[in-house]
């Protein structure tokens, strides 16, 4: 009997992924555990293992195919003894992903309509002008309603669909990384039940510490400069071991407890938001922080970040305090379950021993998968970080 | 309740696919025709005048048929009664055709004048006396007749319509064709063949003012060195009938005038709508230039009634009221999907020889509405089938948008160019660009390869040029 190859979930939860490239041939031999294809999910292209031995016996899913559906079937294993005879045909897999064609108004025989359509391409139902156009003007065919026979676009909905488009407007075609960004964002803030945490910290130790240790920085013989962000870092990371209960991930079938502290930092590029991963980060001292994120950063805006880099973090924190703003709600990066928003450290009137003065405040805000954190629990976490954050020492140590 | 759903008045090929369409489609439906059903087209047009075309072109084969092996016992001569007569006994065929569909789809035929009453009534005024009907829905139909020049009223003798002249006694010597549109060309060229001496007179600077201008000029050197003659730029200001003949006083360009003594002349200076009569003042029916108003949908002004074909104006073409019919009878029975045919996706056909056949725009239409153009030109004399035919006059021009790709124009000069048309007719239906008609096969030797050399010619690559 054949062995099917099925799309594999790369991460758990993946309902489908783009099937990037065949990296066997039909009729290579294979090893179990070897490497046949390559599979791009969200942000990072995963390597596809043989589930058997035996001989590439057919390809049903070519390279380059976006949103195959995970469990489908791409293709096909034979045994020693087997050849092409035994595999079985495409039809059956084509038709059923064909719906039937509806039948038409009149109930005259229709042999176009009743045939069954077998159609392996995506290529959409437009005449070759509306076609040309369409490309020429960056008009996205598939999102247009035919209003030719049997609903074929043609020429008038293409110039009806530019003719939309005010004067001064133009479509870019997204890239694969914005449709990406899109997709994930989209489905984690329709799926993931969020809940949000605000709370302010004291900053001025941590920026008294800051001040004196950047001072020794520019004499040091490897001169080093501190961001709050790379002691913000240290801090989750510590604050993740004190209450692990934040540093999970929801899954169907249980809760996914990581053990260490790697945290995702989002970073703004040309093309998108991506967030590289500090792993292990409460083991690391904020010196060597400080130095991955500006190395993964730099990495990251010249687009020369490898999946690794950016695959497999706990917990994001995203920070906007550079552009002055004082505090945001961020949508969860998932399969996280939680991400720190933070805003600009900023001189404010706080009551300290009953007088009024100016502090040096600092607002976070948690948002959290309700499905896996619970309020009180995540409130435990924000708390332990401020207690972090307000003894700078404690993350030197 | 309305008597009818739909109620047609005019039988011709617009009023009959109408009440044909609407029969198919499940709605109750009549047609009223004054006279002969099948209309101009059939009975004193298109079909008539194409039989003694056919009879010229036999004639014509039958004059060069030596060159191709063919001995003919005697000089052939044109018995004019029989053509005439075949050409009567086809129409009355077709005639009866019509009569036989109607029947078949149970669309009663009211044979009667109508005229509108307002609200969806019409009275219907027969032999057997008056009767009022009312529908849901009227559909115009009433076609068009031959424009009446000032100063020139047909006497039926000598100044003829084109109903005289295609059912002609006797050969004129001399005969003058008043206007060079499809019409006047196609007589001219009938008349030329069989042997009179024929003066085309046209208002415009070239015949067929709405063709192509090269092509337009070609053909008027084809038919010059077929004997014809041309005043183009002239008009007929004067009419007198002297004797036996008429002497007409044309005034050319600049003013200048001479006169032209013919034995009978032929008036087919355009056509107007058939809107007198039809009680258009009991509704909101406008008329434009002789025309009814439609809309986009060949919806009038009043609620309900509708006009297409020739009534509703230009082109005058029994193909487009056919098609306005079934989109016109679609539309009002619920599919929103209906639309009557752009005017770039209407053929066009003269008959004469050699013929001339379009689509789309002209090349200095197209220029004039700002597109960056590709013309592609292959004249037949480079294809094998029109060698072997014997046939080699002609050319096939293309004009395409040079950005997007689109046909955007076709213009074709020749023998049975007429027929050939309409594979450029179906690739404005589907838009292709010049990519599909590149890659569509041609059979060999047909005179359609001609069609794709003109293609390939547009964007350099002509194969055979």
């Amino acid at each position: 009997m054949p062995i099917s190859i099925e799309m594999t979930a790369a991460t758990a939860g993946m309902e489908s992924a783009t099937l990037v490239r065949w990296l066997k041939a039909e009729g290579d031999s294979i090893a179990e555990g070897d490497i046949i294809a390559e599979v791009e999910t969200d942000k990072a292209i995963m390597e596809m293992a043989a589930p058997a031995g035996g001989v590439l016996g057919r390809i049903d899913v070519p390279g380059g195919t976006d949103e195959v559906t995970v469990g489908s079937v791409i293709g096909w294993l034979l045994e020693p003894d087997e050849d092409a005879s035994a595999l079985p045909s495409t039809d059956q897999s084509a038709a059923a992903a064909e719906p039937a064609p509806a039948p038409e108004p009149e109930a005259k025989p229709q042999p176009a309509a009743a045939a069954p359509v077998h159609s392996s391409t995506t290529r959409p139902f437009a005449s070759p002008l509306a076609r040309r156009i369409a490309k020429e003007q960056g008009i996205d065919i598939t999102h247009l309603t035919g209003s030719g026979p049997r609903g074929r676009i043609v020429r008038i909905d293409v110039e009806g669909a530019e003719k939309q488009k005010l004067q001064g407007q133009s479509l870019l075609e997204h890239s694969g990384m914005r449709k990406t960004i899109a997709r994930r964002l989209t489905e984690s803030k329709q799926t993931i039940p969020h809940f949000y945490l605000t709370l302010d910290c004291d900053m001025e130790a941590l920026l008294d510490l800051r001040r004196t240790l950047n001072a020794r920085g520019e004499k040091a013989r490897q001169p080093y400069r501190l961001s709050v962000n790379d002691f913000l870092i240290k801090a989750v990371a510590i604050a993740l071991q004190e209450q692990p209960a934040v540093n999970v991930s929801w899954q169907e079938d249980g809760l996914l407890q990581y053990s260490d502290s790697d945290i995702s930092v989002a970073v703004a590029t040309e093309g998108g938001l991506i967030t590289p991963v500090i792993r292990k980060a409460d083991e690391k001292t904020v010196l060597t922080i400080a130095g991955e994120v500006a190395d993964l950063a730099k990495r990251a805006r010249t687009g020369q970040l490898p999946p690794s880099a950016y695959q497999g973090g706990g917990f994001t924190i995203s920070n906007l305090g550079m552009y002055g703003i004082k505090e945001f709600s961020a949508i969860i990066n998932p399969p996280q379950a939680a991400i720190l928003a933070v805003g600009a450290v900023e001189q404010r009137p706080v009551v300290k021993a009953g007088e009024l003065a100016v502090g040096q405040q600092l607002t976070l805000t948690l948002s959290a998968d309700h499905r896996a954190i619970d309020g009180a629990v995540a409130a435990q976490f924000l708390a332990c970080l401020r207690d972090l954050l307000e003894d700078p020492l404690s993350l030197l140590v | 309740m309305a008597d009818y759903q739909v109620l047609v008045i005019g039988a011709g090929p617009g009023g009959y696919v109408a009440a044909i369409r609407a029969a198919q489609l499940g709605a109750s439906c009549a047609i009223i025709e004054a006279e002969e059903p099948g209309g101009v087209c059939l009975n004193w047009g298109c079909i008539p005048t194409k039989t003694l075309l056919h009879s010229a072109d036999l004639f014509r084969q039958a004059k060069t048929a030596d060159a191709f092996g063919i001995e003919l016992n005697g000089t052939p001569k044109f018995n004019l009664d029989k053509a005439v007569e075949r050409s009567r006994t086809v129409a009355g065929q077709l005639n009866r055709g019509v009569r036989g569909l109607l029947r078949k789809h149970q669309i009663p035929l009211i044979t009667g004048k109508a005229c509108l009453l307002g609200q969806g009534r019409v009275a219907v005024t027969q032999a057997s006396g008056e009767k009022t009907l009312s529908a849901d829905a009227i559909i115009l139909a009433t076609g068009a007749r031959p424009r009446e020049l000032p100063g020139l009223k047909p006497d039926g003798t000598h100044l003829w319509t084109a109903r005289e002249a295609m059912t002609p006694n006797a050969l004129p010597e001399r005969l003058a064709v008043i206007g060079g549109g499809a019409i006047g060309v196609e007589f001219a060229s009938f008349y030329a063949t069989i042997g009179c001496h024929v003066t085309v007179i046209e208002m415009a600077e070239r015949i067929l003012p709405t063709e192509d201008a090269e092509i337009s000029t070609l053909l008027a050197e084809h038919l010059t060195a077929e004997g014809i003659q041309f005043h183009t730029s002239t008009r007929v200001s004067g009419c007198e009938r002297e004797g036996e003949g008429v002497t007409l006083s044309l005034s050319g360009p600049e003013e200048a005038t001479t006169s032209l003594t013919v034995d009978r002349a032929i008036i087919a200076a355009g056509i107007t709508g058939n809107v007198d009569g039809l009680g258009l003042e009991h509704t909101a029916v406008e008329v434009k230039d002789g025309h009814i108003v439609t809309d986009a949908h060949a919806a009038t002004a009043e609620p309900g009634v509708y006009a297409i074909g020739d009534v509703a104006g230009a082109p005058w073409l029994a193909h487009k009221a056919s098609h306005e019919a079934i989109a016109c009878v679609e539309r009002l029975l619920g599919n929103e999907q209906a639309h009557l045919p752009g005017p770039e996706q209407i053929p066009s056909c003269t008959y004469c020889h050699p013929q001339v056949a379009s689509i789309g725009l002209t090349e200095q239409a197209a220029t004039e509405r700002g597109y960056q153009i590709r013309v592609g030109r292959f004249p037949l004399i480079g294809n094998g089938k029109a060698q072997a035919l014997g046939e080699t006059e002609g050319l096939i021009k293309t004009i395409f948008d040079e950005q997007t790709g689109a046909l955007l124009g076709a213009h074709l000069l020749g023998s049975q160019v007429t027929e050939l048309i309409s594979t450029y007719a179906v690739s404005q239906v589907l838009e292709t660009t010049e990519a599909e008609l590149l890659q569509t096969v041609f059979p060999h030797p047909t005179l359609s390869e001609a069609l794709h050399e003109s293609v390939l010619a547009a964007w350099d690559r002509g194969l055979h040029l």
